[in-house]
C-alpha cells in the first residue's frame, strides 16, 4: 500500500503517439489513494492505451509516468488488470480456481504445486468475490458475471496498489454489473486501492466515481462528474452541440448531429439517445 | 506368429520403446496444440518433415537429421512469418505447399534409394535402429523439461493471452518456443506413424481428454496416458494382425478414445451444470436474486 498522500501512479506532460497519430497529449494526471476514477470516451481515443501505459506495455511519446514513483514495468505485481469479459470455450480444460490462481504465479515458470498458505489465499479470495461454490467448474461453463468475479479474484490475489479496469462490465446483465462493481469499490473501501476505470457507461459506476477523465478525438477534459458531465463541457470537448441529459439518476448524452454516430461504441445516435 | 514370437526381436522391443516415447510427447504437447488451435501447424510442420527428411538424404545422407533441422527452419518461418493469429492459418498453408514442392524438386536429384524418404510420409516404426532409439529418448527428455518449464506461463498465455500479456507474461516468445518444441515433437511422431497419420496422436487423444475432465493436470495426464495406449497398443496388435499396419491401428485406438469422450462429455458436462447450480441454489446468490428484483428496469441499459 502507498502512503497517504503520495500519489500511486503520476503523468506528466504525457503523450502517446500511434503510428503519425497522437492519441492524446499533455494528460497530466495524478491518482491517489482511494480514487476512483473513470475514463470515458468514444471508441480509439486511447482509453485502453491509457491503461497499457500504466502496465508498462505501451510506451509515451512524450512526458512521464510514474507507478509509486518509478518508470512503469511489465508484470509489475503493484497492478491489478481485470479486462472485459469474453467467452471461454467450453471445452477449454480450465477450471475457475486455476484462472484464479495465474494471480499468484501465472507468469512464474514451471509447474509447481501451490504451498499451503497460498492455498488458502486463493481459496479465502475466491469465497470473497462470491466464487466458492463453482471453484472446480470449468471456466467456459460459467456466465459472464461469473466469469468476472473470477478475474477480480485474479487481480486481488496480487494484493495490487491500483487496480487498472478495462470494461469489465462489456455484455453483463444489470445484476451482476451491480455485483461486480460493488466488488472492485469494496478493494478501495477496504484497503484504499485507487481504481481506474474504462467504461462507455458511466451511469453503472456513478455512485462511486470521484472523477472522470474525458478523451475524445486527442482532447481530453478531466473533473469531477458535476463538471464534466454538462452540455457545455461535452459540447467544447467534442466540438460539436451535445446536450447531457439527466434522467433520475442516470446521464444521457446525445447530439442531433450525425459526426457522433461516426464514432462506435455507446454514443449518442442521431434520432436516440443513449445511456452514457 | 503372434505378439510372444515377435517380441523375441530387437526391431520390436525398439519398436515398443520408440512408440512410449513419442507417444508420451505428443500426448504432452497435444492440450496445448488444442487450446491454442495450432492443429494445422502439427499438420504443416510434420508433412514438411519430408523436405527436411529429402534435404537431409541429399546433404548428409542422414533423413532423420535433415528432417529435425527442417522442423526448426519450418517453426521459425511459421513463428516470424504469423504473427497475428489471424494470418497464422493462411501463413501455414503458403509454408506448407512451398515446402512440399520444394521437397518434390529435391527428390529429383536423389539418386538413391527413396523409400528412405518416403518412410517418413507414411511411417516405419520397424526400421528404428539403437542410435536412433538414443537420439529419440534425448528428444524425449528434453522435450518433457522444456514443457515443464513453460507450462504454468503457457497455460496462463493459452487461455487468457490478454491478461497474461498484462501481467509480463511473454506470450510471444512463449508461443515460438511451443512451436519449436512442436515441430520437434511432430517430426519424432512422423518416423513413427507417418506424417499422414501424426495428428492421431498429437491432437486426438488430447481432445478425448478434454471431454473427460476440466482440470489442466487431469486433462494432460490422460492425453499422455491415451496417447501412450494407442501407440503402444496399436503396434502390439499389429504384431497380432500382421497384416494390417500398425499407424493403421495406432489411429483406431486413438480414434475410439475420441469418440467414447464425444459420447460420454454431453452428460459429463451436464453433470458438472448441474452441480454447479445446485450448488449455487443451495448456498444461495441471493444477494444477485435480490439485486435483480430491485432493479426495477433489468436489462433496459446499454
Amino acid at each position: 500500500m502507498s502512503d497517504s498522500g503520495k500519489p500511486v501512479a503520476e503523468l506528466r506532460n504525457a503523450a502517446v503517439q500511434m503510428g503519425n497519430r497522437t492519441l492524446w497529449s499533455d494528460l497530466s494526471l495524478s491518482l491517489s489513494s482511494g480514487e476512483f476514477l473513470v475514463v470515458l470516451g468514444p471508441n480509439g481515443v486511447g482509453k485502453t492505451t491509457l491503461l497499457k501505459v500504466l502496465l508498462g506495455m505501451v510506451p509515451l511519446s512524450k512526458g512521464t509516468v510514474e507507478i509509486n514513483g518509478r518508470p512503469p514495468e511489465r508484470g509489475n505485481p503493484a497492478l491489478g488488470y481485470i479486462p472485459q469479459q469474453h467467452s471461454f470455450d467450453r471445452n477449454l480444460p480450465i477450471r475457475a480456481r486455476d484462472l484464479v490462481r495465474f494471480g499468484i504465479d501465472g507468469h512464474r515458470w514451471g509447474t509447481g504445486a501451490l504451498s499451503k498458505a497460498h492455498r488458502l489465499r486463493l481459496d479465502e479470495v475466491m469465497a470473497a468475490v462470491g466464487a466458492a461454490s463453482y471453484a472446480n467448474a470449468p471456466v467456459g461453463l460459467l456466465s459472464g458475471g461469473e466469469q468476472q468475479r473470477l478475474r477480480i479474484a485474479q487481480a486481488l490475489l496480487g494484493n495490487p496498489d491500483v487496480l487498472l479496469c478495462d470494461e469489465p462490465l462489456l455484455a453483463l446483465d444489470l445484476a451482476s454489473q451491480r455485483a461486480v462493481t460493488e466488488l472492485i469499490d469494496q478493494r478501495r473501501r477496504d484497503a484504499g486501492t485507487p481504481v481506474v476505470f474504462v467504461t462507455h457507461e458511466v451511469n453503472p459506476v456513478m455512485p462511486y466515481v470521484d472523477r472522470i477523465l474525458y478523451l475524445v478525438r486527442g482532447r481530453w477534459a478531466m473533473g469531477t462528474p458535476s463538471e464534466i458531465l454538462t452540455s457545455e463541457r461535452l459540447s467544447d470537448l467534442y466540438g460539436i452541440e451535445v446536450d447531457v441529459i439527466k434522467v433520475r439518476d442516470r446521464f444521457i448524452v446525445v447530439s442531433a448531429e450525425d459526426e457522433m454516430s461516426t464514432e462506435p461504441g455507446g454514443h449518442a445516435h442521431h434520432g436516440h439517445g443513449h445511456a452514457h | 506368429m503372434g505378439i510372444g514370437y515377435y517380441l523375441q526381436f530387437g526391431f520390436a522391443q525398439h519398436a515398443l520403446e520408440a512408440a512410449f516415447l513419442v507417444a508420451a510427447c505428443c500426448g504432452l504437447i497435444g492440450p496445448f496444440v488444442i487450446s491454442r488451435s495450432m492443429s494445422f501447424a502439427v499438420h504443416g510442420t510434420s508433412e514438411l518433415a519430408f523436405t527436411g527428411a529429402v534435404g537431409g538424404l541429399l546433404v548428409a545422407d542422414n533423413p532423420i537429421a535433415g528432417a529435425l533441422v527442417g522442423a526448426l527452419v519450418v517453426a521459425g518461418l511459421i513463428g516470424a512469418l504469423g504473427r497475428q493469429a489471424s494470418e497464422r492459418d493462411s501463413t501455414i498453408g503458403v509454408i506448407l505447399a512451398a515446402g512440399l514442392g520444394l521437397g518434390v524438386f529435391l527428390l529429383g536429384y536423389y539418386h538413391g534409394y527413396a523409400s528412405e524418404a518416403l518412410n517418413i510420409l507414411f511411417g516405419n516404426i520397424f526400421g528404428v535402429s539403437t542410435g536412433q532409439l538414443l537420439l529419440l529418448a534425448g528428444i524425449a527428455v528434453a522435450v518433457a523439461i522444456v514443457m515443464a518449464i513453460l507450462w504454468r506461463p503457457l497455460l496462463f498465455a493459452s487461455v487468457d493471452p490478454e491478461v497474461a500479456e498484462a501481467r509480463g507474461v511473454r506470450t510471444g516468445l512463449l508461443g515460438l518456443l511451443f512451436l519449436f518444441v512442436l515441430a520437434i515433437t511432430v517430426t519424432e511422431a512422423a518416423q513413427l506413424v507417418g506424417t499422414l497419420l501424426v495428428l492421431s496422436l498429437a491432437i486426438t487423444p488430447a481432445a478425448a481428454a478434454q471431454r473427460f475432465s476440466a482440470s489442466p493436470a487431469v486433462v494432460t495426464l490422460l492425453s499422455v496416458t491415451f496417447a501412450v495406449i494407442s501407440a503402444v497398443g496399436g503396434l502390439l496388435l499389429s504384431f497380432q494382425f500382421d497384416t494390417v499396419k500398425p499407424s493403421v491401428l495406432i489411429v483406431a485406438i486413438s480414434f475410439v478414445f475420441y469418440v467414447v469422450g464425444r459420447l460420454a462429455g454431453p452428460t459429463l458436462v451436464a453433470k458438472r451444470r448441474d452441480r454447479l447450480y445446485k450448488v449455487e441454489a443451495n448456498d444461495g446468490s441471493a444477494d444477485l436474486a435480490e439485486l435483480e428484483h430491485g432493479e426495477g428496469v433489468h436489462g433496459a441499459a446499454g
